[in-house]
């Protein structure tokens, strides 16, 4: 517990910034839509000619003159990337950090076993995952009333919920990487996060590389499938849990015993 | 009892050898020093102890249990110090002892306060803005105020001023008269001669000796000064020999009857034969080792 809350605290600055520039960026997209509003038939219609281009992005099939379709593509966009980064920055910065900073000579050496540092270091990961995610939550559906839209609260529900696990498989992943490297790795976790979205890209393109989809955690944030739908993509979600699931595993089998030099 | 006891303890990381073949033994209340240059093998043997790394072969024991098993109840009841001390950015010194104090379900409190009080240390600083022999004195105090039976020390007075080192080997001195075991890593071998009852030299990987530091002072190696000779002179198993105004020095590793006789045919005024300073005899350990 102690060290839980040490690592909830080291990291609040960076969660806070992250949090206030995500919340900020969405509420922004929010709040122009009733000045976009006007315009939205005929940019629906734009993306709809678009070809290929739309359906990358999944705008081939939201309604942008509806709010929902609006905020679906907005928000994969926005939390899709922003809230994916938060997770991947924080995952991989978990175990490594101390070793690039010389702190697991300490922490390793006080008599706390490792799988109790592991298990605390992940569960502060995915605090700062949730609380990343509540905040946005808040912060949307205030601006939503600002504005005096209505949405469909099970619908962004999901597409929230969609994110936030999309969130903890690439904190899993790359925490399970931290427990390899023994520098901080940002690259690495930015790299993973960048090519997990263009995955989703490419997904959308082809009928050949559709299968990326279920490689790529973004595959259940699909904003279409969720709005149309109201479901989640299971088989995509399983295989994202066998990844989440790989993550961990790794990162207990390496770090229980890895050599602190 | 044997507080730290390795046999054919080895560390090789990858093809390269970090240290082969450690015997060590420590007992209770020993103020052991471990000796040896840079690079020697001191801090792969000191994490090996602690658990940091894990063993190629041999065996490795604390407090008689097996490190890689009984690592976190051996742990409970040591104080480390890294050679170098990094704590978490953005803490306080009173925040990071309490951190350290905490993790070991420890009110340490009252000790830390003493200590920092003793090397007036401020509590209320921020890690970051310490110099480097402050942030030391932080490192030192995280290994000290929980009371344990045995401290593991890396170098432990690099970056201290000469006050600061005397007033710590003073508090290690206090905490070993009540019965705690000292094992500190140095090359500083004034140090160590000075405050250490048993020490072991370490380089290569390989222990070359471990004894009493009483003991390692009787080698049979004396310090040889001849003064008023005028010429430069060739002597076997001399070593470190010095020439100057008319002054040689050297130290001397063979047969006394060789050397009289040597010296019979040789014109000098003077002649002091001693035993050498206990820094001179480990480095001629490491010479013998080069050698």
């Amino acid at each position: 517990m102690i060290l839980y809350l040490h690592e909830l605290k080291r990291n609040k600055l960076s969660l806070i910034i992250w949090a206030s520039v995500i919340s900020f960026m969405l509420a922004v997209c929010v709040l122009i839509y009733p000045e976009m509003s006007g315009q939205m038939n005929e940019m629906s219609e734009m993306f709809a000619d678009m070809g290929s281009f739309s359906a990358a992005f999944g705008m081939d099939e939201l309604n942008f003159g509806e709010f929902i379709g609006y905020f679906g593509i907005e928000c994969g966009n926005t939390l899709g990337l922003g809230g994916a980064l938060f997770a991947a920055v924080t995952g991989i910065s978990a175990l490594a950090k101390e070793q690039k900073d010389k702190t697991a000579e300490i922490l390793l050496t006080l008599p706390v076993s490792r799988s109790k540092i592991i298990t605390s270091k992940l569960l502060s990961v995915f605090t700062q995952v949730l609380i990343l995610n509540l905040c946005i939550c808040v912060v949307t559906l205030l601006t939503i009333l600002i504005i005096g839209e209505e949405i469909d609260l099970g619908v962004f529900f999901l597409l929230m919920l969609s994110y936030f696990l999309m969130e903890l498989e690439i904190s899993a992943i790359t925490f399970g990487i931290s427990a390899f490297i023994s520098k901080g790795g940002i690259a690495i976790g930015l790299g993973i996060t960048f090519a997990f979205y263009f995955m989703n890209i490419l997904s959308n393109l082809t009928e050949e590389t559709e299968f990326l989809k279920y490689i790529t955690p973004y595959g259940y944030t699909d904003s279409a499938l969720i709005i149309n739908d109201k479901v989640l993509d299971i088989t995509a979600l399983a295989v994202g849990g066998l990844f989440f699931a790989v993550g961990i595993i790794l990162s207990y089998l390496k770090y229980t015993k890895k050599d602190i030099k | 009892m044997n507080i730290i006891e390795t046999k054919g303890l080895t560390k090789y990381y990858g093809r390269s050898k970090g240290i082969e073949n450690v015997d060590l033994t420590v007992q209770e209340g020993d103020f052991f020093g471990f000796i040896g240059p840079n690079g020697a093998g001191k801090s792969t043997t000191i994490r090996l102890l602690l658990g940091l790394i894990t063993k190629t072969l041999g065996r490795a024991e604390v407090f008689g249990k097996d490190i890689e098993k009984y690592k976190t109840e051996i742990l409970s009841d040591v104080g480390y110090l890294p050679a170098e001390s990094s704590f978490y950015s953005g803490m306080k010194v009173k925040q990071m002892l309490d951190f350290c104090a905490k993790m070991r379900k420890m009110d340490c409190s009252a000790q830390a306060s003493e200590l920092c009080k003793r090397f007036e240390l401020d509590m209320n600083k921020r890690i970051d803005q310490l110099s480097l022999g402050n942030r030391k004195k932080v490192g030192i105090v995280c290994a000290l105020q929980h009371d344990p039976r045995l401290y593991i020390l890396d170098e432990p007075t690099s970056g201290l001023d000469p006050l600061m080192q005397r007033m710590f080997y003073e508090i290690l001195q206090e905490k070993n008269e009540k019965g705690a075991t000292v094992f500190l890593s140095s090359h500083i071998l004034s140090e160590v001669s000075r405050y250490c009852k048993n020490a072991a030299v370490i380089r290569n990987g390989s222990i070359l000796v471990s004894d009493s530091i009483e003991k390692l002072g009787h080698t049979g190696v004396k310090r040889v000064t001849l003064r008023g000779v005028k010429e430069q002179l060739s002597i076997d198993n001399a070593k470190d020999m010095k020439y100057e105004n008319d002054t040689l020095n050297f130290l001397y590793g063979g047969e006394a009857k060789e050397l009289l006789s040597k010296l019979n045919s040789v014109s000098f005024e003077d002649i002091n034969i001693t035993d050498p300073e206990l820094d001179e005899i480990f480095m001629h350990y490491y010479a013998k080792e080069e050698n």
